[in-house]
């Protein structure tokens, strides 16, 4: 009997380390090894901090960078607050027959692929798109204004698409908390505020991080929406690695790009967790 | 504020307001997307001037419908044969990865299980061009050293696949995992005690506890496939998948065919998630 | 009669901990046998170290003759009621009754014919087809119990398996196992740590306690003349004085207890030192003991309060001076029914009643 668990470890070991070390570990060490790489100017492969050089001197990259981490924390900010209320209504607000079925309304968009979303936002928002139709046919407007390719329509899109990551951990940690605890605070004299602020919200905490934590992570490396929906001058740094690697084919470059965006997300994420006191696989799961 | 303690009716008024405007805001895109697929006009816009089907069917010089576009019908037969091999293999690993981290005990176990987790972490165009460089790398290095070209180290359709499988696999790990951590040992021993074999026990007892687990993972493996940009991007060669293909279709002006296809999109995930969601409820029921 | 299990010097460690510590016993063919001991005792050790999910760390277990040593679970003559039943939830009743059947491999009609007379047997004839949450708890026992007797084991091990069910139910249960054993007169061996179905079912009774065993016996046995302090103590309801012996003779001890009472009181034990345990049972005191009785320890009793339960009642109430709380069996001929709290009554024991065992430090 032991002996055939022991083949049972290799036989389920085997294929895990395969896909872990092949497809993450090795080429994650060749995206660093890369970064390192460059050409001196004879054309010969050498070894250099350049590409790591370049981002800091070229102020257009560290902006690009420090724009997109500062709009990532606005849409995990933003995606929390319009989220939250409606995770409450339907935990503990709606009555329990609605519950199940407003849960399921609000998974259903996200089935589908993010570009028909992002598409979507597009013909309501451009020029020629529906919102400008109905604001002109009701005589609100007299000229078609675009109301897409700006930072508010990019930030929008970016929240629409992260509600999901942040619902479902809300809702279930919502879900789990026991009514008589704001009967409780309500019976011993706290007010609304009071209740969400000290009761609500710290039970939450759990689910208000593992949610925070995906949303950020997602709209860091999002490319879609950024490049459909923002503006000429919103660059996303997501699309600076795409220009390095498809346009400029300086891969070198961009592979240093990608380990200061993986590095920045691994950063938050470490931090996030070790501020609520949580571990990766309860966060995940 | 909550079912036993009713707010005030402004209170109420306008909390039902705001939930109404967030699924206002939730469907709208999807639905004036669908409307539009109807909407007898060139241009994926209003006013509308008439209901017509030409956006699906029509095969005409101005128009042709999408069942008759050959370049969006190619990348959707791409992107399901992408869906199936990366849910197949994903479903594979996955599962032995559950095994493997419920059921086996070794030495690294907490430090494996963790770079198991990272993959979801990892954003997915870093994935993407790190595949891309690691898979470059191996290619020129089996071309130098052997003088083979070898074609799937190049952006193409399996090493697309291998991208997605790399981080579609954890999502099948954690869903497989918590199921199996729900599995009473004792049903194992109860099969052992009335004389099944260890594989009457996988094949009789395992398997069919852990179905509604594999199918709800296999499911939302293909859609995660099916939908997948960001990795993709960098990987994919001359077999576009459907998302990369409608993409560079919207990127360069719109017509309505862009929205027969979202509808068909749209009509075929919820089915998909429905009846996903009603295979579940029934096996938790059970 | 013969005997289908035997367990010689049985020992099992985990770690530091000695689950089983030496444990010797035979149990007759075609009986009900039940291990009794409270949780933590050893005996679900016992009972898996049997069924083969775990191996002694050394000792012998022998069934029909045959040492079970590397047997593997899936070959032994053993089967198993579990705990929670461990019923397959993805098949229905005549799946899981059938599930052992099919693994050895005997004809479909041949399966098909057992599983209907076994459910017939345990009285859910027809409840083949369905699924295993629509039954209610005592239908889910009698298929746990089913599906394991349909293999024909030279043992049935049952693992507490009234214990989710509520009172009423396992009262029933109680005697249904029992008729049913003695109608299938397969072995039954029972782990409970619930001294009263271990009573109520069993042939003999084996009380384990930290490991080893008490004492093994026919219930009345156990009853009367418990071996042990433990036993005495866990085995029927017990009122228990810590005491000092005073004077000792050879087949009885005067003993004055924590509270001051002194009584005559059998040595169930060698006494070696001066400190004890004395157990009286609620019903062995007398009420109003005629004068004319001989052989008997008499003291007064200040009822405190009446503890009705039909016919279970007893009075609670302090002995002589002290504060010392005893409980008593009423009569049921409602002799007494007009005592009530505040109210002194003459009370005695017999001497052979009063049980003392030596404590140990």
């Amino acid at each position: 009997m032991r002996r055939e668990t022991k083949i049972g470890l290799y036989i389920f070991l085997a294929p895990v380390l395969m896909w872990l070390l092949l497809l993450i570990v090795v080429p994650h060490i060749d995206l660093f090894i890369m970064s390192l790489r460059g050409e001196d100017d004879l054309g010969e492969a050498i070894w250099t901090l350049d590409n790591y050089h370049s981002f800091f001197s070229e102020r257009i990259y560290w902006l690009t960078f420090a724009r997109t981490a500062t709009y990532a924390l606005l849409v995990t900010l933003l995606t929390f607050l319009i989220t939250f209320p409606v995770a409450f209504y339907i935990t503990k607000v709606v009555h329990r027959r609605y519950s199940a079925f407003l849960t399921i309304l609000l998974l259903m968009p996200f089935w589908v692929s993010e570009l028909v979303r992002v598409y979507g936002w597009m013909i309501l928002l451009r020029e020629s798109g529906v919102i400008n139709h109905l604001l002109l046919g009701m005589g609100l407007l007299e000229q078609p204004v675009e109301l897409l390719y700006n930072d508010v329509s990019m930030v929008m899109g970016l929240v629409y698409t992260s509600m999901l990551f942040m619902a479902v951990p809300l809702i279930s940690s919502l879900e789990g908390m026991d009514d008589n605890l704001i009967e409780a605070a309500h019976d011993l004299g706290a007010s609304k505020l009071t209740i969400f602020l000290r009761i609500v919200i710290p039970y939450a905490a759990p689910g208000i991080t593992s949610g925070a934590i995906v949303v950020f992570m997602l709209t860091l490396g999002n490319y879609l929406t950024p490049n459909l929906m923002g503006g000429k001058n919103s660059l996303w740094f997501t699309e600076q690695i795409y220009n390095q690697f498809i346009a400029s084919f300086n891969w070198n470059q961009g592979a240093a790009f990608g380990f200061l965006l993986l590095l920045l997300s691994s950063l938050i994420i470490w931090a996030g967790l070790r501020l609520s006191r949580q571990d990766l696989g309860r966060a995940l799961t | 504020m909550i079912r036993t303690l009713p707010g005030s009716r402004g209170y109420m008024l306008g909390y039902r307001v705001y939930i109404a405007l967030f699924y206002l805001f939730l469907f709208a895109p999807l639905a004036i997307t669908c409307i539009l697929a109807f909407n007898d006009s060139n241009f994926p816009s209003l006013p509308w001037k008439g209901f017509t089907l030409e956006w699906f069917t029509a095969d005409t010089l101005e128009r042709v419908g999408i069942f008759h576009d050959q370049n969006n019908l190619k990348s959707i037969w791409v992107s399901f044969q992408t869906a199936f091999f990366v849910s197949l293999l994903s479903l594979l690993v996955g599962t032995m990865g559950a095994f493997l981290f419920e059921q086996e005990q070794f030495r690294f176990k907490q430090g494996l299980y963790f770079l198991a987790l990272t993959p979801l972490v990892i954003p997915g165009v870093i994935l993407g061009i790190s595949l891309l460089l690691a898979a470059n790398s191996a290619g020129l290095f089996v071309e130098e050293r052997l003088g083979i070209d070898l074609a799937l180290l190049r952006p193409s359709f399996w090493l697309v696949v291998l991208g997605q499988f790399s981080f579609i696999t954890t999502f099948v790990l954690l869903v497989v995992s918590a199921r199996l951590r729900k599995f009473d040992p004792t049903l194992e021993e109860a099969a052992l005690n009335l004389g099944a074999s260890r594989l009457d026990v996988i094949r009789l007892i395992v398997i069919p506890f852990l179905k509604p687990a594999l199918i709800g993972a296999g499911a939302v493996a293909f859609l995660m496939s099916f939908e997948n940009f960001n990795t993709t991007l960098f990987l994919v060669g001359s077999d576009t998948t459907l998302p990369i293909n409608l993409y560079l279709q919207v990127r360069d002006g719109s017509t309505p065919v862009i929205n027969a296809i979202s509808f068909l999109l749209i009509v075929g995930t919820s089915l998909l998630a429905v009846t996903n969601l009603l295979l579940s409820g029934q096996t938790t029921k059970a | 009669m013969d005997v289908v299990l035997e367990i010689r010097e049985l020992v099992r460690r985990f770690d530091t901990m000695v689950a089983v510590d030496n444990v010797s016993l035979e149990v007759q063919e075609g009986s009900f046998f039940s291990i009794l001991g409270p949780s933590g005792c050893g005996k679900t050790t016992l009972l898996r170290m049997i069924a083969g999910f775990q191996e002694p760390t050394s000792g012998v277990i022998r069934i029909r003759g045959k040492d079970m040593r590397g047997i593997p679970p899936n070959r032994r003559p053993v089967n198993l009621v579990f705990q929670n039943l461990a019923l397959f939830p993805m098949m229905d009743v005549a799946g899981n009754i059938a599930f052992g059947l099919k693994r050895k491999r005997l004809a479909a009609a041949e399966i098909g014919r057992r599983v209907e007379s076994i459910l017939e047997r345990v009285g859910l004839a027809d409840y083949g087809a369905k699924q295993v949450g629509q039954l209610s708890g005592g239908q889910k026992q009698r298929v746990a119990i089913a599906r394991a007797l349909v293999l024909e084991p030279s043992i049935l091990l049952l693992d507490e398996p009234l214990g989710a069910l509520d009172l009423k139910l396992r009262e029933q249960m109680k005697i249904e196992l029992k008729k049913l054993q003695s109608e299938v007169g397969t072995t039954f061996i029972y782990i409970t740590h619930d001294q009263s179905e271990a009573l109520v079912m069993s042939d003999r009774v084996a009380v384990m306690n930290a490991g080893r065993l008490e004492q093994v016996g026919p219930p009345r046995a156990l009853y009367d003349s418990p071996a042990s302090c433990f036993v005495a103590g866990f085995v029927g309801e017990s009122n228990q004085f810590p005491a000092q012996i005073e004077e000792q003779e050879e087949k009885q001890i005067r003993v004055r207890t924590d509270t001051g009472l002194q009584l005559q009181a059998t040595p169930m034990q060698p006494m070696e030192r001066p400190e004890c345990r004395l157990f009286i049972r609620p019903e062995s005191i007398i009420l109003q003991p005629e004068e004319s009785l001989s052989g008997i320890n008499r003291f007064t009793l200040q009822v405190k309060t009446i503890l009705f339960d039909g016919s279970n009642t007893k009075v609670l109430a302090t002995v002589g001076e002290s504060e010392r709380e005893i409980m008593v069996s009423l009569p049921q001929n409602r002799q007494f029914a007009h005592i009530g709290p505040g109210d002194r009554i003459t009370a005695g024991v017999y001497i052979d009643a009063c049980r003392c065992y030596p404590v140990h430090a």
